[in-house]
C-alpha cells in the first residue's frame, strides 16, 4: 500500500517527508556543516572546491551556486536547512522566504507587512503545469 | 511534591532574537511585537518558576538528518547556545534540571511515551528566542530549563492528538516528584507561516485567532485537526502548533480539575514571515 500523502496537492508548498529527505540528504548535510564558523569561511572563499567535497549531485550544486532556493526544495532542500546557506550569506530569514516567491524584497516584505498572502492563493495561470 | 503552576504559549521566530541582539526593539515595527509581552515580563517577575518544561523545535541544529527523534528530552545540566550560521545568540547558557528531566523520562516512557534521551545538545532560536521575550536580556535566566524538542522538520510528524495526550502524561510525571518545585511547561513556535516557495509569506489571521479561542475552551477539539489543515490553513511551517498542544494536555482541567485563568492573549501580524500568538493561563 503506497503511503498516503494528502498533503502533496497544496500549492506553492513541497512537505518534507521522508522522500524528500532521502533525495535531499547530503544537500542538507552539507547545509548543516555551515554551522561551523571555518566551514563558512571556506564555502565562501571557493564555493564550487566545497560543494565538491560533497556527494550531491550536480543539479543540487547548481542550485546552490544559482542561490535557487525553490529548485533546491524541489531536489530534497528543507527550509530549516537551507537558512545555513542564508545565514552564511549574511541574508535574513525573511529575505530568503521572499527570494522564493517572485517578488522583490520590498514587495515581499509589503505584503508582510499589510497581513501576509491569504490561505485562498493559489498560483498564477503561467506558474501552472 | 512539583506541580505545574502555569503553561505560557509563545511563536519563537529567529528574528525576534535577532532584534533583541542588535538593539532593534525600539523601532516602530518591531516595537508592535515587543508590546504584546511587556505584561509578561512583569508577570514572570511576580511568577518566575523553580524550571521550565520547554516544548521547543530543533531547526535543523542539535539534530541533523542523522537522526530525527519524535520527542527529545534534555537531561543535561546545561546546554550552549547553538551557533545557527550567524554566530550563537549573545544569550546566557540554559541551565537544566537533571534530576527532574530524568524522573519525567522515565514516568512518560513508563505511560508508554517512547523518548528520546538527550544528555549533550546545542538549542537553537527555538528555546533561546521565548526566553529573551519572556525575560529580556539578563545576565543569567532566572529558572532551570528542561528542553523538550519535537519533530516538526521532517515528516511524519506527530499528530496534535499525540501531542495533546503526551501533555497529560507530563504533568503526571511532574505531580510525581517528591520535592516541592514550581514548574511551568511552554509550547512554542508557531502561528501561521510558510517559510518555502511560491506560497511563502501565507497569514491566516482567523484561523489563528479561532485556534486560541479553542486552546483555551476546547482543547482536546483542537487536537483532532489534522495535518493537512495546518498545512492548507496556517501554511507548511504552521504545523509548529501542535507543540503548543503538549503544554495545554499538561493543565489541570484536561485531569478534570478547574480550567485555567487566561491571565494575557496576544496576536499580531507581522514578525518577519509569521504571525505572532502569545498567551498565558495559569491553573
Amino acid at each position: 500500500m503506497p503511503l498516503d500523502k494528502p498533503y502533496q496537492g497544496v500549492p506553492g508548498t513541497t512537505i518534507f517527508d521522508a522522500d524528500q529527505s532521502r533525495k535531499g540528504y547530503w544537500l542538507n548535510q552539507f547545509c548543516m556543516s555551515l554551522m561551523k564558523a571555518p566551514n563558512r569561511e571556506r564555502f565562501k572563499a571557493d564555493e564550487r572546491a566545497y560543494l565538491d567535497e560533497w556527494p550531491m549531485t550536480e543539479e543540487q550544486k547548481q542550485a546552490v551556486l544559482a542561490r535557487d532556493l525553490n529548485r533546491c526544495i524541489e531536489l530534497g532542500g528543507n527550509i530549516y536547512f537551507l537558512a545555513k546557506i542564508g545565514a552564511t550569506d549574511g541574508k535574513s530569514f525573511q529575505q530568503m522566504a521572499g527570494s522564493m516567491t517572485g517578488m522583490s524584497e520590498e514587495e515581499y516584505r509589503n505584503m508582510m507587512i499589510g497581513g501576509g498572502r491569504p490561505s485562498t492563493w493559489t498560483p498564477p495561470a503561467k506558474e501552472k503545469k | 511534591m512539583a506541580r505545574i503552576t502555569a503553561s505560557v504559549y509563545t511563536s519563537h521566530v529567529p528574528a525576534i532574537g535577532a532584534a533583541m541582539d542588535l538593539g532593534k526593539t525600539e523601532e516602530p515595527y518591531w516595537q508592535k511585537v515587543f508590546a504584546g509581552y511587556q505584561f509578561s515580563r512583569e508577570w514572570i517577575k511576580a511568577n518566575t518558576p523553580d524550571v521550565v518544561f520547554l516544548v521547543f523545535n530543533d531547526h535543523a541544529t542539535a539534530f541533523s538528518l542523522d537522526m530525527i527523534p519524535t520527542f527529545a528530552i534534555g537531561t543535561a545540566a546545561e546546554y550552549a547556545v547553538a551557533d545557527e550560521g550567524w554566530g550563537p545568540r549573545p544569550v546566557p547558557k540554559v541551565e537544566g534540571h537533571p534530576e527532574l528531566a530524568a524522573h519525567i523520562a522515565q514516568s512518560v516512557i513508563q505511560q508508554d511515551f517512547d523518548l528520546t534521551l538527550v544528555n549533550k545538545m546545542d538549542v537553537d532560536h527555538g528555546l533561546t528566542v521565548p526566553l529573551s521575550l519572556m525575560c529580556g536580556q539578563t545576565q543569567a535566566w532566572p529558572f532551570k530549563v528542561i528542553p523538550f524538542a519535537v519533530n516538526v522538520v521532517q515528516y511524519p510528524v506527530p499528530s496534535g492528538m499525540r501531542c495533546f495526550r503526551l501533555g497529560q502524561a507530563i504533568r503526571k510525571a511532574v505531580e510525581s516528584y517528591d520535592e516541592e518545585l514550581n514548574v511551568q511547561i511552554w509550547g512554542t513556535g508557531g502561528m501561521s507561516h510558510q517559510l518555502q516557495g511560491p506560497r511563502a509569506g501565507l497569514i491566516n489571521k482567523e484561523w489563528d485567532n479561532r485556534f486560541l479561542d479553542r486552546l483555551l475552551d476546547d482543547p482536546e477539539g483542537l487536537a483532532s485537526v489534522s495535518h493537512v489543515e495546518y498545512v492548507k490553513e496556517a501554511g507548511s511551517e504552521g504545523i509548529e502548533l501542535v507543540m503548543w498542544l503538549i503544554a495545554r494536555g499538561a493543565m489541570a482541567d484536561v485531569a478534570g480539575g478547574r480550567k485555567p485563568t487566561l491571565k494575557h492573549r496576544f496576536y499580531h501580524v507581522p514578525a518577519s514571515n509569521t504571525a505572532v500568538g502569545h498567551m498565558i493561563l495559569e491553573n
